[in-house]
């Protein structure tokens, strides 16, 4: 029950929160609130809402997953977003030009994203490890550089063709594509939405039944306790750095294999930056993600609804702004709450066990 | 200064003050006279630091008032207690290595009489007050730690304290200097100063104070007179109990080589003078061997450079016959090596895991923690399992293996760690300073675990400040200045004294430690 509480109520509150800012916003703006929240509602079961927001929220969770995995050892990996575009690119590149059975090719692909991702991440990690330089400058400056480097891959004169105005790497066969699940009208969801699940699992177990799990949280805890406690703090930053590349190598997959098929000038971009923010919502928890990457995308997709029926889209920037801002701080206050709660039950509880202590010397004496 | 004909320069009474896992203040009540050393005792985890930590105002009592001067008054942070006269010294010095002496004083004081000439004769006065001889330009650097003592207290008597808190001013200090501070105590309080003395050490306070205050399990249990109260009778206010002694019986050193460390050496990052130079020790399975040292002559950097925490430059550790000059620290630990970290908050516990997550850390890659395996997989239950019975062998008090680790005081938390590195048998315990910060109950605790492992045949390597615990536990002591190993002493024979004169590199040889 008091777990509940502690778990469940800020994140609740902070959602109510922002709802009632947005309102208040929406009212001075001339809107109705009740009008918005409705047509937010509604969109939902209209069209391809719903596999849509269920195929972006498992572009986030995999976005915020490789955050998370930095956060546990408080390594701020930036630079997801260049992590998982040069990823993308080359892994299109590569799958573009390969003919391969299917699966294999599937996988081909996978792997190539994840060790790009990997290699781009691990050169933030050695020089973290090796010349102190702080992740977050390094990767930040990673993440301009790969966007100068991929529009270097893609030129046609590198690795690109121009399609009409727009250039693009060669197109995956389908042997190389992973099937999605049809909804006929409702839209075709994602295969790699398994992965995504999958993925949260993985980092699940990784984090609390593995021994690299236990030495990452020793190190984000205290690094001085887990140095003596034989856990070699070089090697996990490392470790950490590359597997957070590695998972933030997989962030342009389910797009690129299950609805582009080729990485091209357009392909999206933020996904790096939205996956900080929904690490923050879940509180690297991977069910907390998982609700805070399909509340991202569930607000992503009612910009498209308000817009239609005239409300201002800005008021879902408004909204996921200010649901971060208040978690954070939601948190916060039912944390100190608790402190006072356990506080009180602590010390009733003592005073009987000094009690009981009392008389059991008594006795021995 | 306002000082009016109250009784009292500090009264604080009725003081509740309850923590996660703690009560730590319950109902204390303490009257300190004016110009006078009182003493106040109690076990750690006992609430003494809490209680003080609320008379200087960095917290708040949840029940209780603070009287100063007859008035009642309320801090809301250490200006405040500033404000009102009151200062402390903490144990831990706060001063910046890199600024003279001068400038620690001032730094922060600059609004009271400016940086200039003012400020030069103040702190000229107060330095006279205190016995302090150096030189106000000096880098507080070049300072031993009597010194920085003094210029401690100097920084909160230019702030204005007539009343200062001592936060176990000895514990630093070695025989010969601890009998300076007294004197400048005596003569200060002849100025009309008012002195709190935290101390763990009986016999000093004895020696020092004119009225003692002993509490209890964050309860005051009284107030005590020391010029008729024993030593024994304090500790067992203090403890409820008997006074334990720190004196292994019989002999159970053996002719079995454990740990062989030859001309270890370590090199400064700075390129100083060398932070260890040409160390060779040996322990036998069933010796302690003690080393005694003033703090900062390298004791620390002999631990971890045996731990592997530091890379030595030179030299070899071997353990049973293994060579472990390369070794990682984790490989260290699987070898046997269990390891007692000198300052546990920073380097032996995990604050907010729970226990069971704090059993598993140093033992992440072996049984019971481990299930071993490409994954290395956790087993949990059995990590819960035998932090239970960690709990229950070294008397853990907690309410269960669930809380976090900041939620237990810090004696238990010594147990803990203590029981955790006496788990998986290991031949060598390399313990610094198991016994600071912990109360004489779990003291005992932890002296009498230390005694059944080295019958068992443990080797251990112990590093203490407190000489008594040293001289009782150790079947052979070396005495460690400026990165080497000077001297050889006898527990046997050798007094805390000798020790003290060795530490300071007094000695010239004389009789007992040579």
């Amino acid at each position: 029950m008091r777990r509940i509480r502690t778990v469940l109520l800020p994140p609740a509150l902070a959602i109510v929160f922002a709802a009632l800012l947005c309102a208040v916003a929406l009212l001075i703006s001339g809107d109705s609130p009740l009008t918005a929240l409705r047509v937010m509602i509604t969109q939902v079961g209209e069209g391809t809402t719903a596999v849509d927001i269920v195929n972006s929220g498992a572009v986030y969770y995999i976005a915020a997953l490789a955050v998370a995995i930095g956060f546990q050892m408080k390594l701020f990996n930036i630079g997801i977003e260049g992590q998982y575009r040069l990823a993308a690119c080359v892994a299109a590149i590569v799958g573009g030009a390969l003919v391969l059975p299917p699966v294999v090719h599937t996988l081909v692909i996978i792997v190539v994203a994840a060790v790009v991702g990997a290699a781009w991440a691990g050169i933030a990690a050695l020089l973290k490890a090796y010349r102190g330089v702080s992740e977050v400058i390094s990767t930040i400056m990673l993440n301009f550089i790969a966007t100068g480097l991929i529009a270097f891959l893609i030129k046609p004169d590198s690795f690109g063709v121009l399609q009409g105005n727009n250039i693009s790497t060669a197109p995956i066969e389908p042997s190389g594509q992973f099937p999605g699940i049809s909804f006929g009208s409702g839209g075709t969801l994602f295969g790699m939405v398994g992965v995504a699940a999958l993925l949260g699992l993985g980092y699940w177990f990784l984090l609390n039944r593995t021994r690299f799990g236990f030495e990452l949280k020793a190190s984000g805890e205290s690094p001085t306790a887990a140095t003596a406690g034989g856990v070699d703090a070089r090697r996990m930053v490392i470790i950490a750095l590359v597997l957070s590349g590695a998972v933030a190598g997989l962030v342009g997959l389910p797009e690129l294999l299950g609805r582009d098929f080729a990485y091209t000038l357009t392909s999206p971009q933020g996904y790096g930056f939205t996956g900080i923010a929904v690490a923050l919502l879940g509180r690297n928890h991977p069910l907390g993600i998982a609700l805070g990457a399909l509340l991202w995308a569930f607000l992503d997709k009612s910009a498209l609804a308000l817009d239609n029926v005239g409300v201002p889209r800005e008021i879902v920037l408004i909204m996921q702004g200010s649901v971060v801002l208040s978690v954070v701080i939601a948190y916060e206050i039912v944390r100190r709450y608790e402190l006072a709660a356990e506080q009180r039950r602590v010390a009733a509880q003592l005073r009987d066990t000094a009690a009981a202590e009392k008389a059991a010397e008594k006795v021995a004496s | 200064m306002a000082t009016s004909a109250a009784e009292y320069a500090v009264e604080l009474t009725g003081i509740t003050k309850r923590f996660p896992g703690v009560v730590a203040n319950d109902d204390i009540h303490l009257a300190v006279r004016r110009g006078e050393v009182h003493a106040l005792c109690g076990e750690n985890g006992a609430g003494k630091s809490t209680l003080m930590k609320i008379l200087y105002g960095m917290q708040q009592p949840d029940e209780g008032t603070i009287s100063v001067d007859g008035h009642v008054v309320r801090f809301r942070s250490p200006s405040d207690a500033i404000r009102a006269g009151i200062g402390m010294v903490h144990q831990h010095f706060m001063l910046a290595d890199n600024l003279t002496v001068a400038e620690n004083i001032l730094l922060g004081a600059e609004a009271m009489l400016g940086i200039g000439g003012a400020a030069r004769r103040r702190i000229a006065e107060l330095a006279a007050t205190v016995g302090l001889e150096v030189d106000p330009r000096a880098l507080v650097e070049r300072l031993g730690v009597a010194d920085r003592q003094r210029v401690e207290i100097i920084k909160v008597l230019y702030r204005g304290a007539r009343t200062v808190i001592l936060d176990e001013p000895t514990a630093v200090l070695v025989p010969q200097e601890v009998d300076e501070l007294f004197d400048t105590l005596r003569t200060m309080r002849a100025d009309g100063f008012t002195f709190l003395f935290i101390s763990h050490k009986l016999d000093e306070v004895r020696a020092i104070a004119d009225s003692i205050t002993v509490i209890r399990r964050g309860m005051s249990v009284g107030t005590a007179d020391p010029a008729s109260v024993t030593s024994r009778q304090l500790a067992e206010m203090m403890v409820g109990s008997e006074l334990p002694s720190p004196e292994t019986r019989d002999s159970t050193v053996t002719d079995r080589e454990v740990l062989r460390v030859e001309g270890l050496e370590l090199q400064a990052e700075s390129g100083a003078r060398p932070l260890l130079a040409g160390i060779d020790l040996v322990v036998h399975a069933g010796e302690v061997l003690g080393i005694a040292g003033v703090e900062g002559n390298g004791q620390t950097e002999l631990v971890e450079t045996i731990m592997g925490i530091r890379r030595a430059s030179a030299g070899t550790v071997v353990l049973a016959g293994t060579d472990l000059s390369h070794a990682s620290t984790l490989e260290r630990r699987e070898a046997g090596i269990g390891y007692v970290p000198e300052d546990r908050t920073r380097h032996g516990i995990l604050a907010s895991q729970p226990l069971w997550a704090n059993r598993m850390l140093g033992y992440q890659s072996r049984p019971p923690v481990s299930r071993g395996g490409l994954l290395g997989l956790l087993d949990r239950a059995a990590a819960r399992r035998d932090t239970e019975r960690i709990v229950a062998e070294f008397d853990v008090r907690t309410p269960s293996v669930d809380v976090p680790a900041a939620a237990l005081s810090g004696g238990n938390q010594q147990k803990l760690v203590v029981g955790r590195e006496l788990s998986g048998d290991p031949v060598l315990l390399i313990a610094s300073h198991p016994t600071r910060g912990v109360d004489v109950g779990a003291q005992a605790g932890i002296w009498e675990e230390l005694r059944k492992a080295r019958a068992r045949g443990l080797a251990v390597l112990l590093i203490s400040a407190d000489l008594d615990e040293l001289i009782g536990l150790s079947d052979t002591i070396k005495v460690m200045l400026r990165g080497a190993l000077v001297a050889d002493a006898d527990p046997a024979t050798v007094t805390p004294e000798d020790l003290g004169a060795a530490m300071t590199g007094a000695d010239d040889g004389r009789g007992a430690v040579a």
